[in-house]
């Protein structure tokens, strides 16, 4: 992780510090208001975990970020502001979101699926959004081919699946699926929205490994239950109680404090 | 055995005038979850259109070009039509989808009277080539020819639709919008562009299905619009929302049911044996013949 972390520093020597700044976040479902004055940042590397009990407002942090639900509050993706924008432009400025519950288009086929991600537009915005590499490589065509083998050679069952409708997936599959459609792009950062929910142990390994290999390039911010990939992945966390933000620091630091997790999680640390 | 056929072939000819309603109702609702009310009104405005073209005509109306002329009149009327209501008010609703319903019924109560304005209440006889008048021997049924046309055409449509679905970019895009349209736009793709297109390819299908629901009634006036829409609704819910498929097996179901219904009873009972059809295929299956799931979150 560390190794990477400096690989990708070298590639970016401007980049000490944050990829998403969240000051201030209001939003709402329908009529009710359920993120109060979120303010929190993501690192522009690695994994920012986003703890919380269920229902205090994990999700729709994702979704407001991405515009997704009505929100007010002041979001900053590479410094620029995104929260007035529509969500594709947002999106095309470099998000990968992999929602709660997959939410493949379980009528397409595989392939389908990860075709409708792949973002021809993007070529246009990354002059926008990354100056500082645009010299780093050599075409976009290699650049999405590179992509494409990463997520081949991550997912192989994908390339065995592509013509099956994603519908009839096992939820493994539908959620490598996910993850595949967000990482065949080149984004500024990741939103993963509980990966592992629902997976057998097996699996939640699968995807831990992917979610690792991904954070090498990208930032994550994860929403997570499992406090064992939490433990794994996460480098910062950032704890939500009642739509708010309760605590943010290290990762290791906050896991090995049991009370305090125990206290804002209701769960013992390392449990499955 | 005559009457059979008949009834049989001009039932088939009424079903491709619903499916051109009704594929158009079903792909909007599918990816904009908007019931378009205004839809009759795309369609009476592109048949009367195309009766313009056709008396301005004078002794060419019953040629053949003049006829292709009417029907791309009417295509392109319904598709500027449909262009105009949605970035001129739906647009402007977005995700007010109560509201935009009104819209779509005020819009189409103001269309029918606009028309009703323009071209008076009465019913209008409509030029023709004089082929489509005619009709053909089938097995001893005289069978107006019209109705080929109007397969003919339903069936170049539907090959067309699906093509446009399967294999294109665009079809990806409406199908996924479909099945969830805020993870299309979360994908990096702007559904408000898709929800135009399909508008418009909606309207287009409508203003075309007005010229050739005149030709089938070999006559047009202000409210066939609107008495096609109500059928046009029962398909698309029956065939299940946002399939277009669905809607090609319902249209010509419900449209032969009514025919054989509307001839052996009295006139008037196939009407509702369709309404009773819509109840039954809602009870036993609730997403419509093609079982489709639509995602209503």
């Amino acid at each position: 992780m560390t190794t990477a972390g400096r690989q990708d520093q070298a590639v970016r020597p401007e980049s000490a510090g944050t990829i998403l700044s969240v000051r201030s976040l209001n939003a709402w479902i329908g009529t009710q208001q359920i993120l109060h004055d979120v303010t929190f940042d993501v690192a522009d590397r690695g994994v920012t975990a986003l703890l919380g009990r269920n229902g205090v407002g994990k999700t729709t942090t994702l979704r407001a970020l991405l515009g997704l639900v009505r929100r007010e509050g002041v979001i900053e993706l590479a410094s620029s502001r995104i929260d007035g924008e529509p969500t594709h432009r947002i999106v095309r400025r470099g998000i990968g979101y992999v929602p709660e519950n997959r939410d493949v288009f379980g009528g397409l086929t595989v392939a389908e699926n990860l075709d409708l991600a792949r973002r021809h537009a993007l070529k246009r915005h990354r002059a926008v959004t990354r100056p500082s590499r645009r010299g780093d490589r050599m075409s976009t065509c290699g650049e999405s081919d590179e992509r494409v083998q990463l997520v081949d050679r991550l997912f192989p069952d994908l390339v065995r699946r592509r013509g099956q409708p994603a519908g009839t997936l096992s939820g493994g599959q539908q959620q490598m699926v996910a993850l595949a459609r967000a990482l065949l792009n080149d984004n500024l950062a990741l939103l993963v929205d509980e990966p592992t929910k629902g997976l057998a142990p097996k699996v939640v390994d699968e995807v831990a490994d992917a979610l690792e290999v991904a954070a090498r390039r990208t930032p994550i911010l994860l929403v997570e239950q499992d406090l064992a990939v939490v433990a794994r992945l996460a480098d910062r966390v950032v704890v939500m109680t009642e739509g708010q933000v309760a605590h943010s620091g290290p990762a290791p630091e906050f896991l090995a404090d049991r009370a305090t997790v125990r206290g804002l999680l209701g769960v013992s640390g390392g449990s499955r | 055995m005559s009457t059979v056929i008949l009834l049989a072939v001009t039932g088939l000819g009424l079903g491709a005038l619903y499916f051109l309603v009704a594929s158009g109702l079903s792909l909007i609702y599918g990816v904009m979850r908007i019931l378009n009310f205004a839809h009759g009104a795309f369609l009476t405005v592109g048949g009367y259109l195309g009766y313009e073209v056709g008396v301005h005509a004078g002794v060419h109306a019953r040629s053949w070009p003049v006829f292709v002329v009417m029907l791309a009149v009417g295509a392109i009327a319904g598709t500027i039509l449909a262009m105009l209501v949605e970035i001129l008010l739906i647009r402007r609703l977005y995700q007010r989808e109560i509201e935009q319903v009104l819209v779509t019924v005020g819009l189409g109560l103001a269309a029918v009277a606009l028309v009703t304005g323009i071209w008076g209440p009465d019913t209008r006889p409509m030029p023709s080539p004089s082929w489509m008048a005619r009709t053909t021997s089938i097995i001893g049924a005289a069978v107006p020819n019209v109705c080929f046309a109007c397969i003919a055409a339903s069936v170049v449509v539907l090959i067309a639709l699906q093509f446009l679905l399967a294999r294109t970019r665009y079809g990806l895009i409406i199908r996924a919008g479909v099945e969830n349209r805020s993870m299309v736009a979360a994908l990096g793709i702007d559904v408000r562009r898709t929800f135009t297109a399909v508008f418009m390819l909606g309207g287009g299908l409508a203003g075309f299905g007005g010229v050739l629901t005149a030709l089938y009634n070999s006559a047009l006036s202000p409210a066939m619009g609107d008495s096609l829409l109500i059928f046009a609704f029962i398909v698309v819910v029956i065939g299940g929302l946002g399939s277009v498929t669905g809607s090609a097996i319902a249209a010509a179901a419900v449209a032969i049911l009514q025919q054989f219904a509307n001839y052996y009873t009295t006139s008037g009972v196939g009407d509702l044996i369709v309404v009773a059809a819509l109840a039954a295929v809602l009870l036993v299956r609730p997403g419509g013949l093609s079982g489709r799931q639509v995602r209503l979150a």
